[in-house]
């Protein structure tokens, strides 16, 4: 399940986990066009950490239900593992926005759901789940339903889901956005350790610039509404990295140089 | 803590019914109201005691003919809201019939129901399914069309199929919607049977009302009103047991 270092660091010349190709869509409302992706390409490398950066309501999450097969988009085609995957569910691990525990399960059946749809919730599962469970600090938490944890472990919850999930490339849709701002950078550093042990192809939609450098290796720059990829910027700090980067003068550097590019994207969108 | 707070959502109806029975009790000795018109509540006791035999077959008899019927209404209910839901078609050309069936009284189709299919099993089991039915699948349909979107779109994108999406998400978030139609439906099951009963049968709580009735033996009436009264006090409890085991996920209404 866990990617280890090494079969990540072979990325030079290996198939990049998800690549999406020319994305656009358009959705129709009483005959008017409204388009909301605008010939969006972007590339997550196997065992990379790539986020998507953009203005609240540009169509971010639009993209995500392109890349999950709940959209068709009109032009452009979705890629995994170098096959062509435009339209097809079940491929990706989705973590969305609100927790979306289920509130009939308890915490560990929640975590297993996604095992349990691809049929494979065994005994190991179940022991695993555990484990993480307990790296997550839910540890005596198995047995509760989700209106007995707090938003932060619901969160971590909901994250465990994602990771345990049987597919490759994780897709995050703002998942700390509803959290307050001490718990968010918590759960910042908690994602970048596990991140850092486990490794997996995860693509994040953020609107937090600092959110986007301390996680990636590439940040994807959007646009407003018509959503289209303004700039693409290779996050140079090293892994395995720790919080403090956010310190080191080159993160504050980049942080306002990225902060300036979407200031004058938020500045050009009729009001 | 938990003791003395449903004791006190209990004892102000309970003393109001106590009083009741006491003013109904002073009044039918102070205004000397005949027995066959109004009996009091000690004649009505009497009564009960006294022809505790006979009410048992009868009172058996009822409690059969519902639980029977209203098994088969609910499961009629479910079924119905269940393929409606995954018909949208069929859901768009029946609906509005069902709940315009619902405009005819089924006290009137009753004697209908018994000259088609006689003065068997199968008529009163219809009588009850019919008013069974209905509550459970509204009740259904209405908490399967309100699934959780957000909910929803993680199955779809975690590649969930039709069945997993029905059985893992769907019939569980509806569950709670559902166990309102059914505590509604197990109430009506037993005003169900009873009017089975009135319209043609050997045995029963319907069949004695209407025996007493010929005979102006109000005070037998009133007895197997408390009967009935009590079977559906009864069902209700059972049910929200029920609810109460199989959404225990859910929070305390008042916690926080």
């Amino acid at each position: 399940m866990m990617n280890t270092e090494k079969s990540a660091s072979v990325s030079g010349t290996d198939i990049a986990a998800l690549e999406i190709q020319g994305i656009s869509l358009a959705f129709r409302k009483r005959r008017q066009q409204l388009p909301v992706l605008n010939d969006i390409s972007l590339t997550v490398p196997a065992g990379k950490f790539v986020s998507i950066i953009g203005p609240s309501g540009c169509g971010k999450s639009t993209l995500f239900h392109v890349i999950g097969g709940l959209l068709e988009p009109d032009q452009g085609v979705v890629r995994m593992g170098g096959r062509e995957v435009t339209g097809q569910r079940g491929l990706i691990s989705y973590v969305p926005q609100k927790p979306a525990l289920f509130p009939w399960r308890n915490t560990l059946d929640n975590v297993l759901l996604a095992r349990e749809i691809s049929g494979d919730a065994n005994e190991a599962a179940r022991a695993e789940a555990r484990e993480w469970l307990v790296r997550a600090g839910l540890g005596g938490f198995e047995k509760s339903y989700p209106h007995m944890l707090s938003g932060g472990m619901q969160q971590r919850a909901s994250f465990l889901r994602g990771l345990l999930a049987p597919q490759e490339v994780i897709c995050l849709d703002e998942p700390f956005s509803s959290l307050d701002e001490l718990t968010r950078s918590d759960m910042q550093r908690w994602l970048l350790d596990l991140w850092e042990t486990s490794r997996r192809s995860v693509l994040l939609i953020t609107h937090s610039v600092e959110e986007a450098l301390l996680l990636s290796d590439t940040i994807y720059l959007f646009s407003g509404r018509p959503a289209s990829v303004l700039h693409r910027a290779d996050v140079p700090f090293a892994r395995p990295r720790r919080e403090s980067v956010i310190e080191e003068p080159g993160f504050l550097e980049l942080k306002r140089e990225i902060s300036a590019r979407m200031k004058e994207e938020q500045s050009k969108k009729p009001i | 803590m938990k003791l003395r707070r449903l004791w006190n959502s209990i004892w102000p109806p309970l003393v109001a019914v106590i009083l009741l029975l006491a003013v109904w009790q002073a009044a039918t000795s102070i205004f000397q109201i005949e027995k066959w018109i109004l009996p009091s509540p000690s004649d009505i006791v009497r009564e009960a005691t006294g022809g505790a035999a006979g009410l048992w077959k009868h009172t058996m008899a009822t409690l059969r003919l519902m639980l029977v019927g209203f098994a088969i209404g609910t499961g009629t209910g479910l079924l119905v809201a269940f393929s409606l839901h995954y018909i949208p078609s069929l859901k768009s050309s029946l609906y509005p019939l069902i709940i315009l069936s619902q405009n005819i009284p089924t006290i009137a189709l009753a004697p209908l129901l018994m000259i088609w299919f006689g003065f068997g099993i199968l008529p009163k089991i219809i009588v009850i399914t019919l008013v069974c039915f209905f509550p459970v699948a509204v009740a259904a349909m209405d908490g399967l069309t309100r699934t959780d979107r957000v909910m929803l779109d993680y199955m779809r994108m975690a590649g969930a199929s039709k069945g997993q999406i029905f059985r893992k998400l769907e019939v569980p978030h509806a569950l709670p919607s559902i166990l309102s139609g059914v505590k509604i439906a197990a109430t009506y099951s037993v005003m169900g049977a009873v009017i089975a009963e009135w319209i043609g049968a050997d045995k029963g709580i319907g069949y004695y009302m209407m025996l007493q009735k010929s005979s102006f033996r109000t005070d037998k009436i009133f007895v197997a009103i408390t009967i009935i009264v009590t079977i559906s006090l009864a069902m209700f409890a059972l049910i929200a047991l029920l609810e109460k085991w199989l959404v225990r996920y859910k929070p305390l209404k008042d916690d926080k």
